[in-house]
């Protein structure tokens, strides 16, 4: 059953050092505030798992907080790179970063096979990529036992705790998703522990009869967080900050400006709250 | 526009993008990426293909875009298409049951069969450049009917050999794909910024085809890091129309004001439904 805590409780509970951690959303609802505390509380030597990593990752990355990522596509859509994705595996800065590399296809089966329960999911296997020689642990050529059609098999992902940001929960704490969802439903129910930020608290979700509903019962923990996914969105309450994306490119190239910009922003800002005032974005 | 066709001055983005999205037919299911890709299928769309399927791998199918998203998934996409779904389904669904016509791919080298690099330039693991890596890039190569390729021509972004494969072309070529019983028929057109390469019927490798107005292909040759073949028969491409130039420069016009809108965020939470 779902309880209502603060962000920075929330991590503090349930977020360790060494853990496997899937912040999902795919472009939308990116869960950037619990990110960000993530960052204040220090957290060390972490698994990060998402299929885009986005600026997010880029963020803890740069700020040591991880040690591995799992991942199948990592740039600035549409801008260029996340120049400390690149720095960190090509410069081992600020410390050496381990890859899991996926394709979309691949990374999407092995969050429904974590949500499903089973070992491992299955893709129509064409190994001709020299992404099968560079992971060779992370998939497997298998044939399908009926057929004999050559299959590739990929070990599901179970993260220890997914983070997620949502539009809105109930009192009960069922939360709604609309929009693009991207593999967050998938990587809500592969989760061990599930942490959702959501924009408000309502009385009625409101929901159509096949929306994306998480029914309280699969989630540890719930933070009302306005704004949670800035620069990302969340459809129905602020669209994608893009001239935010187009920036962080400048921020992000240099080590220095990178720091200071977290520093001013993030460690320097007591919650999320503080940290849209200081950019101006609060209205 | 008042001018006379002739007169027209366009730049070779615009003569890339009005080329792309030429080869955009009414009613095909086009699976979209972003940048050059997402502006030809949205021109497409306004001027001669309005019944194109634009699928984006954020989940958003048959979307109808105003402006062009920035990213996969800007919320315009969402707003405009026939139905969102989740993203594994996408790619199981759609793309690997076999349901996109068209595939639309970018990279940072290609070699002369097609095959194509957005992971690394260098050792993997001691990477001189770490591109963004594979994405929808891989399935998208192998499952659309079809693919389509936009790619800025030089020799070290046309290579005679890929320093690592992320996805699928014709492999080493001479039928090597059709053999292997991949699902779909591979890049059919490369359009550049001299003209368009395709692949030769026998060999599979990359032809130069087509050739804008004003480029010696002679020209192209040079910028391609293989000796490229020029086709016997070399057709002539025609410069954008006014027409095409008006629709793709007021749609990049309505997407440069679109990005350029600051967000504002209203943080006093109430307790109502605020969809």
């Amino acid at each position: 059953m779902a309880t209502f805590v603060s962000l920075s409780t929330a991590i503090a509970e349930l977020v360790r050092d060494g853990q496997q951690l899937a912040l999902e959303g795919f472009t939308h609802l990116i869960p950037f505030a619990a990110g960000h505390e993530i960052i204040r509380q220090g957290r060390r030597d972490l698994h990060l798992v998402r299929m885009t990593p986005d600026l997010i990752y880029d963020q803890l990355i740069g700020m040591g907080c991880a040690s591995k990522l799992t991942f199948s596509w990592g740039g600035n859509p549409g801008v260029g790179s996340l120049h400390r994705l690149r720095d960190a595996v090509e410069n081992a800065w600020p410390r050496p970063l381990d890859l899991c590399e996926y394709s979309h296809a691949e990374l999407a089966a092995a969050y429904s096979a974590g949500a499903a329960g089973l070992p491992s999911g299955l893709l129509q296997g064409f190994r001709d990529t020299d992404l099968y020689t560079a992971n060779p642990d992370a998939t497997r050529a298998v044939a399908c036992p009926f057929s004999g059609t050559a299959l590739t098999a990929v070990p599901a992902i179970r993260p220890d705790v997914t983070i997620l940001h949502a539009q809105c929960a109930d009192r009960a704490g069922n939360v709604l998703l609309r929009g693009i969802t991207g593999a967050a439903r998938e990587a809500a129910l592969a989760a061990r522990a599930l942490l959702v930020t959501v924009e408000e608290q309502v009385e009625s979700l409101d929901a159509g009869m096949n929306a994306i509903v998480l029914p309280s019962f699969l989630i540890d923990a719930i933070a009302v967080v306005p704004g949670g996914a800035y620069p990302s969105y969340t459809q129905g309450y602020y669209p994608r900050d893009n001239s935010f994306y187009q920036a962080w490119d400048g921020i992000a190239r240099e080590r220095e400006s990178f720091l200071s910009w977290m520093n001013r922003h993030v460690l320097d800002s007591p919650d999320h709250s503080a940290l849209l005032h200081k950019l101006g974005v609060a209205a | 526009m008042s001018q006379p066709a002739a007169d027209i001055q366009y730049t070779q983005d615009e003569m890339m993008t009005v080329t792309a999205a030429r080869q955009l037919a009414d009613g095909a299911v086009c699976f979209v990426g972003i940048g050059l890709p997402s502006a030809a299928c949205n021109l497409a769309r306004e001027l001669h293909a309005p019944n194109l399927v634009l699928i984006y791998e954020s989940g958003t199918v048959g979307t109808k875009p105003r402006v062009l998203p920035l990213s996969i998934g800007d919320g315009e996409l969402a707003e405009t298409a026939e139905v969102v779904i989740p993203l594994p389904e996408i790619f199981t669904h759609y793309l690997q049951a076999g349901r996109v016509d068209l595939g639309f791919l970018g990279a940072a080298q290609i070699d002369r069969f097609g095959n194509l690099n957005s992971t690394v330039i260098g050792a993997y693991d001691d990477p001189k450049v770490r591109l963004p890596g594979a994405g929808g890039a891989p399935e998208i190569a192998t499952h659309a009917n079809s693919v389509l390729v936009i790619m800025r021509m030089s020799p070290k972004s046309f290579v005679s050999e890929l320093g690592f494969r992320t996805s699928s072309g014709f492999l080493g070529g001479r039928g090597e794909r059709a053999a292997r019983g991949y699902p779909g028929r591979g890049p059919q057109a490369v359009i550049t910024d001299f003209g368009v390469l395709r692949p030769h019927p026998d060999s599979d490798e990359l032809v130069l085809t087509d050739i804008y107005p004003g480029v010696d292909p002679a020209a192209a040759v040079a910028a391609c890091g293989w000796p490229l073949q020029v086709a016997a028969q070399l057709q002539l491409l025609a410069p954008p129309t006014a027409t095409e130039l008006a629709q793709l420069r007021a749609l990049n016009e309505r997407t440069r004001v679109a990005h350029a809108t600051p967000v504002k965020i209203h943080l006093a939470s109430n307790s109502s439904n605020a969809v």
